[in-house]
């Protein structure tokens, strides 16, 4: 394909373009459960403790003497432009009830994908630098492992450890980013660890076969030859080369991450949408649920997109 | 061996003999020498299985007797994992509660198993369906599975066939997903072709050969998706949204401890330590069975 500087701008635009489908989808979905799912729609929605006018109350709002098609456009209508419903246990709207809780788990993630990236990628490239060997061996155990332990048993187990026993972390809670960075840090060290384990896993283990096939290529040989250090060789050389199936994987554990913190923020008791998301589920809230849901699903989607375009910046032999 | 001069032909030669090394290789204990993983992961899963099969026989209680005189006790000999704090056995607790594990990690691996093939077989087969079965894929793939698991169960009560119902629906995307592969790179093979152009009809090629091509693959899938299935219920009854709380599964036992896990944390260890023995045993066999029936998987991953 011609390279030209308009080439990834259109590429971008088609991509988001692609998007646009797989989100209607997803909208959709979201939409439709509420009326495929067995029971009453009004009663779902006004949840455990409604009253009989509570409930008579929202089956006219939601109008359900109108066809599906009519319903849906308006609703996704009001989507698109940031009204997300309300929720009914506390009757703000659900967007801003996202909006108070996005810092944390934002925090949350960022700090765990850093933290994931800096330990798992070296393990992953030392795993095939001395594959076969004994570091090899306990890197594939520990990600076996990782994809064992569930998030919140790891997440008792380091707090039990460091928090309860060695009294070195605080146990629960979250300090926000505006008290300073070392405290909003320290709170999160130990969410991002248990939530970040199975994510460490999942990388480790993809570095260590990409680089396996990158360490067996010539140019691996030449730039031994040339007499380069092995780390100038494994981290310049080969990691560039692996990068963009290690890119990839990265993006698609995005939603472990997504999926992972709704457990995280349980046990950590840090206030983010994966602890309203579960309050929601005890209130049976369901307005927040959709909105939660809609919200991770475009997040998770974009991010694959950013992916998607990152891997012309990491490997210029991938033109669009 | 016998001083007598070896003749120079005496029967047909035997391959042992040739090849000494391919009779070692032979049988289930060479299977378990070279593929320790598979033969480490079914024997924890097997003792496992019998522990929840035979759970009431194994000096049980009832899981769900209360015993408020023994509230939150810690391990003793009247209660091997201690008692929870409505006083009710651990230890029988989570034996019981290897029961709901296991069930909903092997029923959801069928399943969805079932499910995903006759959905990428569909799409696969015929050409019309695929934009729409795979978007369709695609959508449900965009949501991360936990949260489609909760909207799911956030709708309906609290049972175990609704756990089941939610998780399937989560993991059918990546078994349908996985069988159209192998259904779109069998189409290019010379000898499909070969058997469309010889009037071999749609079903007999499935039958003959889409089936056996998928059945490696699928099976691995499978022992993944189980993994992960048990993982995902345990976190739906962990937060609330699985099993009810009359039936005892490890979520909710947790879920029981979650108030007082800092002095009490043998109610959350035991279930915890159970939970992930069991998917450590499914993930091994995994890794064991990708080993064994499809070595250029191994290789990727």
């Amino acid at each position: 394909m011609r390279i030209n500087k308009h080439g990834l701008l259109a590429y971008i635009g088609r991509r988001l373009a692609s998007t646009i489908p797989v989100m209607l989808i997803v909208a959709l979905f979201v939409f439709s459960l509420l009326y495929i799912a067995p029971g009453d729609p009004a009663v779902i929605i006004a949840g455990d403790q409604a009253t009989p006018e509570n409930i008579e109350k929202i089956r006219a709002t939601l109008g359900l003497e109108r066809p599906f098609v009519v319903r849906f456009g308006e609703w996704l209508w009001a989507v698109m432009q940031g009204d997300l419903g309300t929720s009914i246990f506390t009757n703000q709207p659900v967007t801003q009830l996202i909006a108070q809780r996005v810092e944390p788990t934002l925090s949350l993630m960022v700090v765990t994908l850093l933290l994931v990236l800096t330990i798992a990628v070296p393990m992953g490239v030392l795993a095939a630098w001395k594959a076969g060997k004994w570091v090899d061996r306990v890197v594939m155990v520990v990600a076996v492992l990782g994809f064992s332990v569930p998030v919140f048993v790891v997440g008792y187990l380091l707090a039990y450890c460091f928090s309860v026993q060695l009294n070195w972390l605080p146990v629960q809670g979250y300090t926000p980013l505006s008290e300073g960075i070392w405290p909003w840090f320290r709170s999160l060290i130990l969410p991002s660890a248990s939530l970040g384990f199975v994510y460490m896993a999942l990388i480790a283990r993809i570095t260590r076969t990409a680089m396996l096939e990158v360490l067996t290529q010539d140019y691996v040989k030449t730039a031994r030859s040339k007499g380069l250090g092995e780390p100038k060789v494994l981290f310049v050389h080969a990691l560039k080369n692996a990068s963009v199936p290690i890119i990839t994987v990265v993006g698609i554990g995005v939603a472990l991450l997504i999926g992972g913190a709704v457990v995280t923020e349980s046990v950590f008791v840090l206030p983010g949408i994966g602890r309203l998301t579960v309050d929601a589920i005890m209130q049976r809230d369901y307005a927040v649920i959709q909105g939660v849901v809609l919200v991770f699903s475009l997040a998770y989607v974009l991010i694959n997109l950013g992916i998607d375009v990152l891997y012309t910046l990491v490997d210029p032999r991938i033109r669009y | 061996m016998s001083a007598t001069p070896t003749p120079i032909y005496s029967g047909p030669i035997e391959q042992g003999d040739l090849f000494p090394a391919a009779r070692k290789s032979r049988g289930f204990l060479a299977l378990i020498r070279r593929h320790p993983t598979i033969a480490l992961g079914s024997a924890l899963l097997f003792v496992i299985l019998i522990l929840a099969i035979f759970a009431p026989y194994l000096w049980t209680v009832d899981p769900n007797a209360l015993s408020p005189a023994h509230r939150g006790r810690p391990p003793s000999l009247r209660n091997w994992f201690g008692t929870d704090l409505f006083g009710r056995d651990l230890y029988s607790r989570v034996l019981y509660g290897a029961r709901v594990s296991l069930a909903i990690g092997f029923s959801v691996a069928v399943m969805s198993s079932i499910v995903g093939l006759v959905l990428g077989l569909i799409s696969g087969f015929i050409r019309w369906t695929d934009a729409i079965i795979m978007r369709v894929m695609d959508g449900l793939m965009s949501i991360p599975p936990i949260l489609l698991a909760i909207a799911l169960m956030a709708l309906m009560q609290g049972s175990i066939i609704n756990v089941f119902v939610s998780i399937t629906i989560a993991e059918i995307p990546r078994v349908a997903r996985l069988v159209r592969s192998v259904v779109l790179s069998l189409r290019e093979q010379p000898y499909i072709d070969g058997a469309i152009a010889a009037g071999t009809t749609t079903p007999m090629i499935i039958w003959r050969h889409v089936l056996p091509n998928a059945i490696a693959p699928l099976i691995v899938q499978a022992t993944y998706v189980c993994a992960s299935a048990m993982i995902l219920e345990a976190i739906l009854s962990f937060i609330g949204a699985g099993t009810p709380p009359s039936l005892p599964s490890w979520g909710t036992i947790m879920s029981d401890g979650r108030a007082v896990w800092q002095i009490k944390p043998y109610i959350i260890l035991f279930p915890a330590a159970f939970l992930s023995l069991t998917i450590l045993a499914v993930n091994l066999l995994g890794d064991g069975l990708r080993d064994a029936l499809d070595p250029r998987m191994a290789k990727r991953f």
